[in-house]
């Protein structure tokens, strides 16, 4: 078996500069920020339905409200109270998910690279059979069949999202394996244990950080779309995608109810991704092929 | 070649059966699968009928292997809430979802490839940062939202496409474009950087110094060797965007095998969820084969396997 295609994927270099890079971290920082303490700052509750004021339209508008800066939903409640509710939502399955995959995928993949043979192939047949399942469908099944829920889209989406880590660890971890400061802990009688985990981990360390920031990006989008789908987070929490949804049948008359949490959606990742690829610029894991 | 060709194939369908017993145990995730049939209002004497109608009565591996055998030869049972064969479903289903596939991917290439070149061959101005920039872009938008901005604009406002459906051609359109928009960024990005690493070999120095034109050596030597990675990536990509078009198929209404599977997921037609992550897994399967191939074609190096 060869290694799987997506090696060069996953090596995909841009250069966007620091620029982009401060952008992201800016990006990143203020809807982090504002998730933590958002909704303390905004007076409007995100689950308080005000039927008399449907679908208000938001400040840049006419006929806007003062109390709502971005309008409300179909069910009254205010738009700005929701979306700052669903970055949380959006952050916490985003960071959730990459440490579950991140978990499995690591593991997987430094023991595959560091033992190769064997153990290897089960690891390469293990990336070749999880690309081949259609992650959106099996999350959507998994999710379907099991009732919606926060946690179980995290498990869901960390069980189905480990093969780029697996794959970059393996690739990182066969080239540093090899080198001298891995041979002289070998002679200094090291544990293999020791190894994996003092030599080779720190080592692969930056190679890592910027797959969790891809995959990051990717479980956030990934929860929009199954949330959008009705199989994701379960109203009444905000989530993005859900807001989408929700607001999908007034988008012909009322289009800033999908417009918002697209663009929030679209701005997170899109920040997410800038750090990422700020990160592979500065810690030089461009070489990896 | 035919050796290498042989043990992907071995691969290939030991991937699949491995697939097939997840695509089993997900349906089995739910505990008992003949209380979700009978419905809530159901019986205990309801149940125990649906339960023998289905044969669920067996134990697990004799359902198992039932299961097994009778997809080899295509046979996947009945669906639940359509009252036809699973396989006739997904035989009236798939071209539609092939079709959206095809146009996605073209469309795809046809804008990601010249976006690559020309960013490769200036690198490092304005115009490669432009097409990195885009390409970033392209990464962040959500499809689903990307694909309701479309219907807004170009459905109602100008009018000029069906908002959703499956009746002609151009309801194929606007899905394809979404579709083509999720591969965009990978393969502009690949295009970009094989046209680099192609443009800085010791070739295209010898082509230069032979006084070859500019367009000779981008498009006769740089563009050939750079398009072995694409072509490989593009079918994988395929695979990927035939899996993904669920997202896409269920927002446009689009009746094609994604939309089958949304459907048999909200009614628990478990034959059809299991039969519809089978078909998109083997294409897969059958997608990257392919795509070794091709690359062994195309690069000598690869062929020894």
């Amino acid at each position: 078996m060869s290694a799987p295609l997506v090696v060069v994927q996953a090596a995909q270099t841009t250069r966007v500069g620091k620029t982009g890079f401060a952008v992201g971290i800016v990006i990143v920082g203020v809807i982090a920020v504002a998730a933590l303490i958002g909704n303390a700052l905004v007076p409007a509750d995100p689950f308080v339905q005000d039927l008399g004021n449907r679908l208000k339209p938001p400040f840049w508008m006419e006929g806007t409200q003062p109390e709502h800066p971005l309008g409300t939903d179909q069910l009254g409640r205010d738009y700005l109270a929701r979306l700052i509710y669903g970055a949380r939502i959006s952050l916490l399955i985003g960071i959730m998910t990459v440490i579950t995959s991140g978990v499995i995928g690591i593991t997987i993949g430094v023991l595959g690279g560091f033992f190769g043979g064997r153990v290897d192939d089960v690891v390469l047949f293990a990336i070749t059979t999880r690309l081949s399942i259609p992650v959106v469908l099996v999350a959507l099944a998994v999710v379907g069949l099991m009732g919606s829920g926060l946690g179980l889209v995290v498990a869901t989406l960390g069980l189905l999202l480990w093969d780029r880590f697996a794959v970059v660890a393996r690739a990182t971890t066969m080239q540093v394996r090899t080198l001298d400061y891995v041979s002289a802990a070998w002679c200094a009688g090291a544990s293999t244990r020791h190894i994996l985990m003092k030599e080779i981990l720190p080592n692969i360390a930056s190679h890592l950080a910027v797959v969790a920031t891809l995959e990051m990006a990717l479980a956030i989008l990934l929860e929009a779309a199954l949330s959008f789908l009705g199989l994701g987070v379960p109203p009444p929490l905000p989530s993005w995608g859900l807001m989408i949804a929700e607001g999908k049948d007034y988008m012909f008359f009322s289009p800033w109810v999908i417009f918002i949490p697209g663009v929030a959606l679209f701005t997170l990742v899109l920040g997410i991704n800038l750090v990422g690829d700020g990160l592979r610029n500065l810690l030089g894991t461009e070489r990896l092929r | 070649m035919l050796r290498l060709i042989l043990r992907r194939l071995a691969v290939g369908l030991l991937v699949a059966l491995t697939v097939m017993t997840l695509a089993f145990m997900l349906t089995r995730l739910s505990g008992d699968l003949a209380i979700s049939i009978a419905g809530p209002s159901a019986t205990q004497a309801d149940v125990e009928i649906v339960r023998k109608a289905y044969g669920l009565d067996r134990p697990l591996y004799v359902q198992f292997f039932a299961w097994v055998g009778r997809a080899m030869v295509g046979d996947f049972g009945q669906s639940y809430f359509f009252k036809d064969s699973v396989a006739n479903l997904i035989a009236k289903r798939l071209p539609i979802t092939l079709t959206l596939g095809l146009v996605g991917l073209s469309l795809a290439l046809i804008i990601s490839i010249p976006l690559g070149i020309l960013a490769a061959v200036r690198e490092n101005t304005w115009i490669d940062r432009a097409v990195t920039m885009f390409t970033m872009v392209g990464q962040a938008v959500p499809s689903f939202w990307l694909a309701l901005i479309l219907m807004i604009v170009l459905g109602l406002h100008l009018g000029i496409l069906p908002i959703s459906g499956t009746g002609t051609w151009q309801h194929f359109v606007m899905p394809g474009i979404v579709l083509a928009f999720t591969a965009i960024p990978a393969l502009t990005r690949l295009t970009r950087s094989g046209m680099i690493e192609a443009m800085a070999s010791d070739y295209i120095r010898t082509a230069r110094a032979k006084g070859l034109s500019r367009a000779r050596i981008i498009f006769k030597h740089a563009l050939r060797n750079a398009a072995i990675p694409v072509v490989s990536i593009a079918a994988v990509q395929l695979g990927f965007m035939l899996g993904g078009s669920i997202v896409i198929e269920t927002v446009f209404a689009l009746h094609g095998v994604g939309y089958l599977g949304w459907e048999s997921i909200a009614k628990n037609d478990f034959p059809v969820v299991q039969a519809v992550v089978l078909v998109l897994a083997t294409i897969y399967i059958g997608l990257t084969l392919l795509a070794d191939i091709l690359n062994a074609l195309l690069d000598p190096r690869l062929r020894t396997g």
